[in-house]
């Protein structure tokens, strides 16, 4: 299948210290990629540059079409739904509102409503918290609606940063499932960056490891699963 | 106890327009962080827009809604041109912008149109309504019209898709960019409005402090003062405080001391409150994370 | 063994054009000194009176660095504090009979006594909460100063006038001369005496206080205790200058001291350079100069152009005339380490 994403040579950094060196990556149509790697490797900074939140040198494709050195919002526009490290809830709006933002640039008004439905489908929790403020709500809640916003957009693509993070073991395998069958259902394409290997690795289909801003080991999850040496040099298990 | 209730009622009017300046300046302070100390030479500025069309000939109604529409233009430019420069400078840094532009507003005013003091004329009736000794008509006019716009602003910022956007801009500029929020458009609207708004509290105050170029320095400082005590990032806040402040200006004018010193003890007062929640009296308190 | 040494490398101080940095900088400060004792003989005598308010307003934006710039607590209020000396000063001299220099350690003793009173409630506030509050304190201070029950000692609205000193010891030079090299001493020991302050300890403290209150106060500092005595010390070197101002001007009336003054000194600090020390001389430089330049260029108005100024020079230099002074040299300057 061809490539939704392709990233070559990508560099970026924050001020003058460069945090990505040359990284090159793809994600298929309707697959699900992840980049795997430790603290300070780096992942953060992949995502946002490839959102254009920070200033990044190379190539940045999107089926085909140069979306490097453009701006978020118009990233946003192509269908690229960035669920952020943090969540990125709008902590002080209520989930009805924070869900209505997901799809602030879509043209299709009338099915927005239909797609209320279908989030509160994925996620019965949130339909109960409707009317709540996102602060209120836990924090796997939280994850949920920044999860659930995303698809809001309706995107082609899902970059998703750490999604695991601070949440309890059974939170996390029930929103690693949903992620799942967004994808199987929806043929949503997705670049999961994680510190947790064992479910990005069955989760995904394609898997990168990152460390210190460089790609050092990539290949289908089906074997870098089973590469005892990889597993043990750089998932220390 | 006639005049007391003549006091508080014309506080709430002269209140009405501080609450209105005062929101202005909290929405930009809630989308910005900064306080917009030209906000009130601005308004000034539009006020003597609308006198001079009136004077040729405009009607009053007609040149009211001339001067909002052309505010509205005007805070949206200043925003794009003169405050996106120094959008990351140093806060100080951008405290001096707010006061070049007072500067700059207030002397323009002064060399266009004078500084002899001008008459601004009142779309209410001259005679107070039912004959009552309470209130005047202008003044129960400027009432209703700063709740109508607070009534407006309330539903546009709450049930309207814009609106939100612009509360989420607010709050969150990183997660408004992730859904294809244009913050920078955002700002440059909030200016827009508060412009608006301003305008129209201009145009509501003078009739009843005369149009001069220096005429709403006063009423800034008071507005300034209303919105900190109601809570710099609390509109509702804002709002409140700035019906309290006109009555309790009143009230210090009429029955503590004269009105040389009374700007001095309604701030007193304020900062007392202040002192005692420094936050306002409905701020948020910050937790501050280490 | 001896390769070892030999090869060690020799970290040597850079030079330029023969001379250290320090250097250079002592050669600067020579400099300025000399041609600033100078001057006042080589220009006219209104020339002398505006520069003698240069230095004036330099000791001024010396203390209000201090407390917004290298201790983070924005003051509107300054001019009132300017206002406390100089009213100290004129009343002394006009009503008591003192002698000019006397007055100056009676206003510092007194400014710094309010400023610190002042700093107490101002320790729970912080931002534009503490700015409405020190600005409460400039727009009420013409207003008390007019208050008819102390006229008596105010001299009400019509102020008090005092006579200019003539210069000691039979010097020959004309009494702006004098005055001029008065102030400029003055100046000069309340400069070496903040550069040492804010060089050693408390210093420090004060910055460290700026930027990260919780961590100081975790660190031993004792917050409270430091930052009531910057405003104390702030509005010291405000009323000094404040006293030397009223002296220069021989005159002294409550609508001297409005809100503008306490505007344009904040100005001031910003334009000049914030949390610099030379910055207080740029700004100073800046308010005494500019708004008569702006008059010539448009008598009609000229603040227009006075605020087209503020903006250029923030636009131009966002960090102060000091901050980008600095990046010129530092762009200038080109390290040469040996090999």
């Amino acid at each position: 299948m061809a490539a939704l994403l392709e990233v070559k040579e990508l560099s970026a950094g924050y001020g003058s210290s460069l945090v990505l060196h040359g990284v090159g990556l793809q994600v298929a149509e309707r697959g699900i990629t992840t980049v795997l790697g430790a603290n300070g490797a780096g992942k953060t900074t992949l995502l946002r540059a490839l959102c254009g939140m920070i200033r990044s040198s190379g190539e940045v494709r999107l089926r085909g079409e140069l979306i490097s050195g453009r701006a978020t919002e118009d990233i946003v526009r192509k269908g690229v739904a960035h669920v952020p490290d943090g969540r990125g809830t709008f902590v002080d709006l209520t989930t009805e509102e924070n869900l209505r933002l997901g799809a602030y640039t879509r043209k299709d008004k009338h099915r927005v409503n239909e797609d209320f439905d279908r989030v509160f489908g994925y996620f019965p929790r949130l339909r109960e918290r409707r009317h709540q403020q996102a602060g209120t709500l836990s924090g796997g809640e939280q994850q949920m609606l920044a999860l659930a916003r995303a698809l809001m957009l309706r995107p082609g693509l899902l970059l998703l940063d750490e999604p695991s993070f601070g949440l309890a073991p059974l939170v996390v395998q029930g929103i690693f499932q949903i992620m799942r069958r967004i994808n199987q259902e929806e043929g949503v394409s997705m670049l999961l960056v994680e510190q947790n290997a064992t479910l990005a690795l069955e989760l995904a289909d394609h898997v990168y490891l990152l460390e210190t801003g460089r790609v050092v080991v990539s290949g289908p999850s089906s074997v870098i699963r089973n590469d005892e040496a990889v597993r043990r040099s750089y998932l220390g298990y | 106890m006639e005049a007391f209730l003549h006091q508080v009622l014309s506080g709430l009017a002269t209140g009405g327009i501080y609450a209105s300046l005062a929101l202005a300046l909290v929405m930009i302070y809630q989308s910005t962080n900064h306080i917009n100390f030209a906000q009130g030479e601005m308004a000034m500025f539009s006020t003597y827009l609308a006198w001079d069309m009136i004077n040729h000939g405009m009607p009053y109604w007609w040149a009211f809604v001339c001067a909002v529409a052309i505010s509205f233009v005007a805070g949206i430019v200043i925003e794009r041109v003169i405050i996106r420069p120094v959008e990351n400078a140093p806060v100080l840094s951008v405290v001096v912008v707010f006061i070049a532009l007072l500067v700059i507003f207030n002397s323009v005013a002064g060399w266009i149109y004078t500084y002899t003091i001008k008459t601004f004329p009142s779309p209410f009736p001259q005679q107070p309504l039912f004959g009552n000794r309470f209130i005047s008509s202008h003044e129960l006019g400027a009432i209703g019209v700063t709740l109508a716009v607070l009534v407006v602003l309330y539903m546009f910022f709450r049930f309207t898709t814009l609106g939100l956007a612009m509360r989420a801009a607010a709050q969150n500029q990183v997660s408004s960019r992730l859904v294809g929020i244009r913050v920078g458009w955002m700002l440059a609207l909030g200016w827009g409005l508060a412009a608006s708004v301003g305008a129209i509290a201009g145009m509501l105050v003078a009739p009843i402090i005369y149009l001069e170029p220096n005429m709403m320095s006063g009423v800034l400082l008071y507005a300034f003062a209303a919105a900190l005590v109601g809570g710099i990032d609390n509109p509702f806040g804002a709002v409140l405080g700035g019906f309290a402040v006109g009555v309790l200006e009143n009230l210090v004018g009429a029955y503590v001391i004269g009105t040389e010193l009374k700007l001095t003890v309604a701030l007193v007062l304020i900062i007392g409150v202040l002192l005692v929640k420094p936050t306002g009296l409905f701020g948020k308190v910050f937790v501050t994370r280490v | 063994m001896n390769d070892a040494a030999k090869t060690a490398p020799v970290i040597s101080i850079p030079r330029y054009a023969g001379l250290s940095m320090r250097a250079w900088k002592a050669i600067g400060i020579v400099a300025l000194a000399a041609g600033a004792v100078t001057l006042p003989f080589l220009i006219s005598n209104y020339r002398v009176f505006q520069f003698n308010m240069v230095l004036v307003y330099t000791i001024v934006l010396l203390g209000l660095n201090m407390l917004t710039g290298y201790n983070g607590q924005i003051s509107l209020g300054h001019g009132a504090f300017y206002a406390i000396g100089a009213y100290a000063a004129a009343i002394l001299m006009d009503r008591f009979g003192w002698p000019y220099w006397a007055t100056l350690p009676v206003a510092g003793v007194v400014c710094f006594v309010s400023g610190f009173l002042f700093g107490l409630p101002a320790l729970r506030l912080r931002g534009h909460y503490l700015a409405l509050a020190t600005f409460a304190l400039t727009v009420a201070m013409p207003q008390i100063l007019k208050y008819k029950h102390i006229e008596h000692w105010t001299g009400g609205v019509q102020g008090i006038v005092i006579i200019k000193p003539d210069p000691p010891f039979g010097l020959k030079i004309t009494p702006d001369q004098w005055l001029y090299l008065f102030t400029l001493a003055i100046l000069a020991v309340m400069l070496l005496a903040a550069w040492n302050l804010l060089r050693g300890r408390v210093g420090r403290a004060m910055v460290a206080i700026r930027d990260h209150p919780i961590a100081a106060e975790a660190m031993g500092v004792n917050s409270a205790l430091i930052k009531t005595l910057t405003f104390g010390v702030s509005a010291l070197y405000t009323g000094v200058a404040g006293a030397l101002g009223a002296i220069v001007v021989q005159f002294v009336a409550p609508d001297s001291f409005t809100a503008v003054l306490s505007i344009n000194f904040l100005v001031g600090i910003v334009i000049g350079g914030i949390a610099s020390i030379s910055g207080a001389l740029y700004g100073a430089l800046f308010i005494q100069f500019i708004p008569n330049f702006a008059d010539q260029i448009s008598k009609a108005a000229p603040w227009a152009i006075y605020g087209v100024f503020l903006l250029t020079f923030v636009y131009l230099m966002p960090t102060g005339v000091a901050g980008f002074i600095r990046m010129l040299v530092g762009k200038l300057v080109r390290r040469r380490v040996p090999a």
